[in-house]
């Protein structure tokens, strides 16, 4: 395939333009239409997105992966029984089905709860597949370090954010953190959320109370970052014994590039 | 009163509104909800049943209380009698015939706008097919004017959104040319910022006040922070050409978005004394999308369609400039799949168009829908058939920004160059002056440096060798 036919195509002089934004600009035309190549490109973007959403996570993978590591884990889910009642029905996610119920009070702990870890799909497999276990192993020590008592790591199939309450009420835990695949992206299919919640109780949390770390990607925000605000959190929530929209992130975000601010259309 | 019997099973539906929502054709949200018919033949009951309840019945049976509701309170409050006289004897079904049929002129249609109720209208686009929904839209004509003309016939407008996940200037900038350079924006250049604060939605406003400016280019601006945020912009000073809202269909959603009707009218009269069109003071852009009440658990039994149409009785109130239903970006729980989202698109296009709304449509989807780029070649065709008013325009059809897919400034081109629609008579003007577009609606070829950014794309050239 040739793309420089100037008689087919067509291209964009401002192709320089692309460097202050990842969006897909100066494509270059056929006729009016997209470039054979773009429009593959595309196509390969959604691709990547769509098997995110609908390939299923390894648990059995994940979980050995984790106990190689050192750490316990339980495979929970949640009512939905398939990928397609889960996306229809966040109501059925946000519940644990039957036997991951008895599992927990299997489960029953031993020892005052401090922190539940839950780990769930969400609507990114691939997140989940390529960031949980390496950010459980920057997370998991700095809570053994702080002295905070959790039980094993829960992982959940087809869960939503909500499933992380009924976890932490069982163990009756004060801190509650979720991690979930996100609504895939074009340009980042496995982007990972943290969602924390102090005292989470199932039913009753609504969507207020909990502070939210989304992004989490190659692209996006690293390991490091993340874990540095989830614990500013944790701190902060345990001093003001809530979580929430009225719990603020203060630690500093990274200052852009300098190029980025200019305005060339006006300077 | 609501009573049929078909195929020997006796369908006994209570109240209009558990009518309405048992004959909306089946998508994923009404599931959700617990509203939708329970099977097909169900559906077809609740049709045949809704297709002879009389129009005025709508005026007598609220399906959310008036005294529990503003917005119910304003339709019923608002209903001109005289406008409704000519179809005031209608059945639904009648309603559909009279729509069909030659009688229903352009004139005829917009005399009744006003004697319309959010939903008379969802009730009859319940019984009606897509070709029934395009045909009656595409004799609806809404014309709207700020510094420039939209909705006149045979022309097609964009929005260009030129977002950012960072909402850097420069970033926003380079979006911006490629759209302008593509023909795009003539709807509106409308940024919806990464974080909602005063300060980004200052920033933001004065950069595109001041390219518009620069570049003398007719149209207008928006950047689409809530209402509250806005109005402080206006507070201090900033160039605000259109106020932007999400609005729902229901007292309770709208609460749940910290609006209500008070609020939204006092930020109609602060964007009306800015007095900042030159063609016309239609200064407020609302978006809307089915299943927005549901999700905030404010739907109030009502199915999502019925819900979404009662919307646009909050629109009118305040003589938009443009309304922008977005209808897949909701998500599968809402409107599952391409089938899904193409109907609702349609739908909405067509309740808006007939109680007189300036109707785009956000022809777009999520990946976590069952959709792809060949649903949005339909949604977008049928749109512009249909005669949409505007769509949106994102480089290569990728909000980098909403993490969504919308159409791009091709797919604008596509529609303009397959059913001959052109711009705004204003912007076009303007496309042709710095040689952009030829007078044949076409997009001509840029040199080594488009002229209208000649001198920019130079410097920056310059800068990089220095």
């Amino acid at each position: 395939m040739t793309e420089n036919n100037p008689i087919t195509l067509k291209l964009d002089p401002w192709h320089e333009l692309t460097r202050f934004t990842p969006a897909r600009i100066a494509l270059g035309r056929a006729g009016m239409s997209l470039p054979t190549r773009a429009c593959l490109d595309f196509q390969l973007a959604h691709a990547l997105a769509r098997d995110a959403v609908n390939i299923p996570l390894d648990f059995a993978s994940l979980a050995r992966r984790l106990s190689t590591q050192g750490y316990k884990s339980l495979t929970l889910q949640s009512q939905a029984e398939n990928q397609a009642m889960y996306l229809q029905r966040p109501d059925l996610g946000r519940l644990l089905n039957a036997a991951s119920l008895s599992g927990l009070q299997n489960n029953a702990a031993v020892v005052a709860t401090d922190a539940v870890i839950v780990v769930a799909d969400g609507l990114s497999s691939k997140a989940i597949a390529n960031h949980a276990e390496p950010f459980l192993n920057l997370l998991l020590p700095e809570l053994l370090q702080k002295n905070c008592k959790f039980p094993p790591v829960c992982l959940v199939k087809h869960g939503r954010v909500a499933i992380g309450d009924a976890v932490a009420e069982h163990y009756a835990a004060r801190l509650c953190i979720v991690l979930i695949g996100e609504r895939p992206g074009l340009s980042s299919p496995d982007s990972m959320g943290i969602y924390f919640t102090y005292k989470a109780r199932a039913g009753k949390s609504s969507d207020a109370e909990r502070n939210c770390i989304s992004n989490i990607h190659p692209n996006g925000l690293s390991y490091q970052r993340a874990l540095h605000k989830l614990m500013f959190l944790i701190d902060k929530a345990e001093k003001l014994q809530f979580s929430g929209v009225d719990l603020k992130d203060e630690t500093t975000d990274f200052t852009e590039k300098k190029l980025q601010q200019v305005n060339f259309l006006l300077d | 009163m609501y009573k049929t019997t078909l195929a020997q099973l006796v369908y006994d539906f209570k109240t209009l509104r558990n009518l309405m929502a048992k004959a909306t054709p089946a998508r994923s949200g009404d599931y959700l909800a617990g509203v939708a018919a329970a099977n097909n033949l169900e559906r077809v009951a609740a049709q045949t049943v809704l297709a002879e309840v009389p129009l005025k019945r709508f005026l007598n049976e609220a399906l959310v209380p008036y005294e529990h509701d503003e917005v119910t309170r304003l339709i019923i409050d608002e209903h001109d009698n005289t406008a409704f006289a000519t179809i005031s004897h209608l059945t639904v079904g009648d309603f559909r015939n009279w729509l069909l049929s030659e009688q229903a002129t352009t004139s005829a249609l917009t005399a009744i706008a006003a004697g319309l109720t959010p939903e008379m209208v969802a009730a009859v686009s319940k019984i009606m097919r897509l070709q029934d929904l395009i045909l009656v839209a595409k004799k609806c004509r809404v014309i709207t004017r700020f510094r420039n003309t939209l909705g006149l016939e045979n022309r097609f407008s964009t929005r260009l959104q030129p977002n950012h996940p960072t909402d850097s200037p420069a970033g926003v900038a380079a979006s911006l040319v490629d759209g302008l350079l593509y023909g795009c924006g003539d709807a509106v250049i409308g940024i919806n910022p990464a974080s909602d604060n005063l300060e980004a939605t200052l920033r933001l406003l004065n950069l595109l006040s001041e390219v518009i400016e620069r570049y003398q280019i007719p149209t207008q601006a928006c950047v689409l922070a809530h209402v509250t945020t806005t109005m402080k912009a206006i507070e201090q000073g900033a160039p605000v050409d259109l106020i932007f809202q999400s609005i729902a269909g229901t007292q309770k959603a709208n609460d749940s978005f910290g609006i209500n009707l008070d609020l939204l009218n006092e930020a109609h009269h602060a964007g009306l004394q800015l007095n900042r069109g030159t063609l016309g003071n239609n200064c407020m852009y609302f978006e809307t999308g089915q299943g927005s009440a549901l999700s905030a658990n404010a739907h109030e039994g009502l199915d999502q369609q019925t819900c979404e149409t009662r919307a646009y009785a909050v629109a009118r109130k305040f003589k938009p400039l443009l309304v922008n239903t977005v209808v897949g970006f909701i998500g599968p729980e809402y409107l599952y799949d391409g089938k899904q989202i193409i109907r609702a698109g349609l739908e909405d296009h067509f309740c808006g168009k007939l109680l007189g709304l300036p109707m785009g449509c956000d022809v777009c989807y999520t990946n976590h829908a069952e959709a792809d780029q060949d649903d949005m070649d339909m949604l977008l065709t049928q749109f512009a058939v249909a005669g949409g008013t505007f769509i949106m325009g994102v480089p290569g059809a990728d909000d980098v920004m909403l993490n969504y897919q919308s159409t791009s400034f091709h797919d604008a081109l596509y529609v303009r160059q397959l059913l001959g629609l052109r711009p705004a008579p204003e912007f076009e003007q303007w496309l042709i002056q710095h040689k952009i577009f030829n007078s044949e609606n076409q997009l001509l070829q840029q040199p080594d440096m488009p002229l209208l950014f000649k001198q920019t794309l130079q410097n920056l050239g310059n800068a990089d060798h220095d």
